[in-house]
């Protein structure tokens, strides 16, 4: 028997604690993987009561995410050739043709980029002014880092206003550069409190033995510190991209087309003839299933990107 | 262009970076004094956050003296006083916005520190597989919000809703009997309902940090001294996590105070204006029905709360701290 410890709890305890936490966790998933589920429905069993929890897969939610279709009159549809491909024969059980490809694929890709090109800009910008705070005397620091932070205190409705005013005069509305400089001004505020963290705890001696071998400041930042900084760095990222990637209230405001990311065009999914379920919960699993991935890979420093660096474990 | 040839195999990407920067740019950078480096690394943050945080609020700020209408740019603007937050303050549409937005901020934060604290607790009894279960219940407080409210709408349908066929099926009430997201009385719950599902973990990450803190040896002293498990979990445990909890309670007051695509996404503030928060009351002023100088007015006020109650609320934070 191991070492025993008077406060370590009894196996009873740890029994009931678990069982419990585990019911919470199976219920708290439910929705998610609900969502899951109804992309593979077909339109029908995704509305029929009692909601069916074993259902036939199908693709038609995907295939209906991404084509737009058109219904066509029986004698019409005889006078088609057969279907070519897969998703073709789909569409066409429905008495349908596809007319062409849907937005879908374009928001998506507005989303990487704009979460992309603000994740690097913000990183950029953060771990200069986060290594600028953590090891010089800036003037009035505490200020300037207490001003930061209260940025995000701004509901983003209310700051949307003068920006879209702003916006329209300089010609960035709906653009992604718009959409870059924006995300990158509030991501800024998590990237310079989480990275000053991560650098406070890089020892000063490193870089000082650095400078004493006759490296300058910039040099010895560039070797000595980055590569020290560079998990922080990476869990900050991750933290901006997915900022970014689920922003929703400025995006909604101030995009309308070229620039509009995924979240403010998946709720208008509309499928012909009521709402496409399935077509919106395909649209919603694929954009949240990278953010589920990067929340497994960076449980470790999960608590830390959430509080600003307040809690560190 | 970089010569292939002056790349040797020891490079590093940092050594690459630094060979196609200009000669003279790297000179200058080599040359740079501490004190030039401090301010090239913070100027450009600064200047970012100036140009699109302190200017637009200022410029906001401006507008709320005014009866500016975004979508009439050519119509003179005029100076009105206080006009706006004088009609603002007297108006009983933003007494009910602040009003569901409290009902909102009190319920979600009771449930989630009710529910988190426990599930917290719980995982600390360190039961095997306590890692993997933790991660699976903090997924939701990743998702897009706007995202997963729009398809909470779907489970919230009243025949074919998952929701309400669970509810039927523990209550045996009908399934169609009952709308979530479209009665009075109910609607406000089904916000809380998913925002609890949602930040739940959130609370409970942080208590859990705060339970982690406490070390051994105060609970074994407690155990030697024959405290009961009662008598410690109010006098070591609770106190001890309090800080944590406080933090998590500010963290989940502002965003919440600021909610706005969640909601929107479920009720768009319906039925009625029962779940109009004071985000969703404030893009209706603003992008709705366009007027540009009230809302503004609005903006500032809601932004002086906040800030004014998180100002409040740490020094009350930072005394329980020095305890």
């Amino acid at each position: 028997m191991s070492a025993y410890s008077i406060t370590e709890p009894s196996k009873r305890v740890k029994w009931i604690a678990g069982i419990l936490v585990i019911t919470y966790a199976l219920v708290t998933i439910v929705p998610i993987l609900w969502i899951f589920a109804t992309g593979f429905k077909t339109p029908p069993d995704s509305i029929s009561y009692p909601p069916k929890v074993i259902f036939q897969p199908s693709l038609e939610g995907y295939v209906n995410l991404f084509t737009t279709r058109t219904r066509l009159a029986q004698e019409d549809l005889d006078a088609l050739p057969p279907p070519r491909t897969w998703y073709e024969a789909i569409v066409r059980n429905r008495n349908m043709v596809i007319a062409g490809p849907s937005r879908f694929g374009e928001r998506f890709v507005n989303s990487v980029i704009i979460g992309f090109g603000s994740t690097f800009l913000s990183i950029f910008l953060g771990t200069l002014a986060a290594y600028g705070f953590s090891r010089f005397k800036v003037p009035l620091k505490d200020d300037l880092l207490f001003f930061i932070l209260s940025t995000r205190m701004m509901p983003p409705v209310a700051v949307a206003i003068p920006i879209f005013l702003m916006y329209r005069q300089l010609g960035l509305s709906d653009t992604h550069l718009g959409m870059i400089l924006l995300y990158t001004a509030v991501n800024i505020s998590l990237a310079v409190w989480l990275l000053k963290g991560f650098i406070d705890e890089i020892p000063r001696e490193y870089e000082e033995a650095a400078l004493i071998d006759g490296y300058t400041r910039f040099q010895a930042f560039m070797k000595v510190v980055l590569p020290q900084a560079a998990t922080g760095i990476a869990s900050t990222a991750i933290f901006c991209l997915i900022f970014s990637w689920n922003e929703y209230a400025f995006a909604v405001l101030l995009t309308s087309g070229t620039a509009q990311t995924a979240p403010p065009f998946i709720p208008t999914i509309i499928g012909v003839g009521g709402l496409d379920w399935p077509a919106v919960a395909a649209a919603a699993s694929i954009f949240l299933l990278p953010v589920m991935i990067f929340t497994i890979l960076l449980r470790k420093h999960l608590l830390r990107g959430i509080t600003f660096g307040a809690v560190r474990k | 262009m970089l010569d292939p040839a002056q790349v040797t195999m020891t490079e590093t990407t940092i050594d690459k970076a630094a060979h196609k920067t200009p000669v003279a740019m790297a000179r200058r950078i080599r040359g740079l004094s501490d004190r030039a480096i401090a301010w090239w690394f913070v100027g450009p943050t600064i200047i970012l956050l100036l140009a699109v945080n302190i200017f637009p609020l200022i410029w906001t700020i401006y507008l709320s003296f005014t009866n500016f209408k975004a979508n009439r740019p050519n119509r003179d603007i005029k100076y009105v006083g206080l006009r706006n937050y004088e009609r603002l303050l007297t108006d009983t549409d933003t007494w009910i916005a602040m009003q569901a937005t409290a009902h909102f901020l009190f319920w979600t934060i009771f449930f989630q520190v009710l529910i988190g604290f426990t599930l917290a607790w719980l995982i600390n009894k360190k039961f095997k597989g306590n890692d993997l279960w933790t991660t699976i219940i903090v997924l939701p407080m990743m998702l897009s919000p706007a995202v997963v409210g729009n398809f909470w709408k779907f489970l919230y349908q009243p025949q074919i809703g998952f929701f309400n066929y669970v509810v039927t099926w523990f209550t045996g009430a009908e399934s169609s009997s009952f709308e979530m997201l479209g009665s009075v009385n109910l609607a406000p719950w089904s916000i809380v309902i998913v925002d609890t599902w949602m930040w739940t973990p959130f609370v409970m990450l942080i208590c859990l940090a705060g339970l982690r803190s406490i070390p051994d040896y105060i609970y074994e002293a407690a155990v030697i001294d024959r405290a009961s498990k009662w008598r410690q979990f109010w006098t070591i445990t609770l106190p001890m996590v309090l800080p944590f909890l406080m933090l998590a309670i500010l963290f989940r007051g502002i965003e919440n105070f600021k909610m706005f695509d969640l909601v929107v996404q479920l009720t768009g503030g319906g039925p009625g204006s029962t779940t109009e928060l004071a985000s969703i009351n404030l893009k209706r002023e603003a992008f709705e029905k366009w007027r540009t100088g009230y809302s503004s007015a609005f903006a500032i006020i809601l932004f002086v709360t906040v800030f004014g109650l998180a100002s409040i609320y740490v020094k009350a934070l930072n005394k329980v701290k020095e305890r």
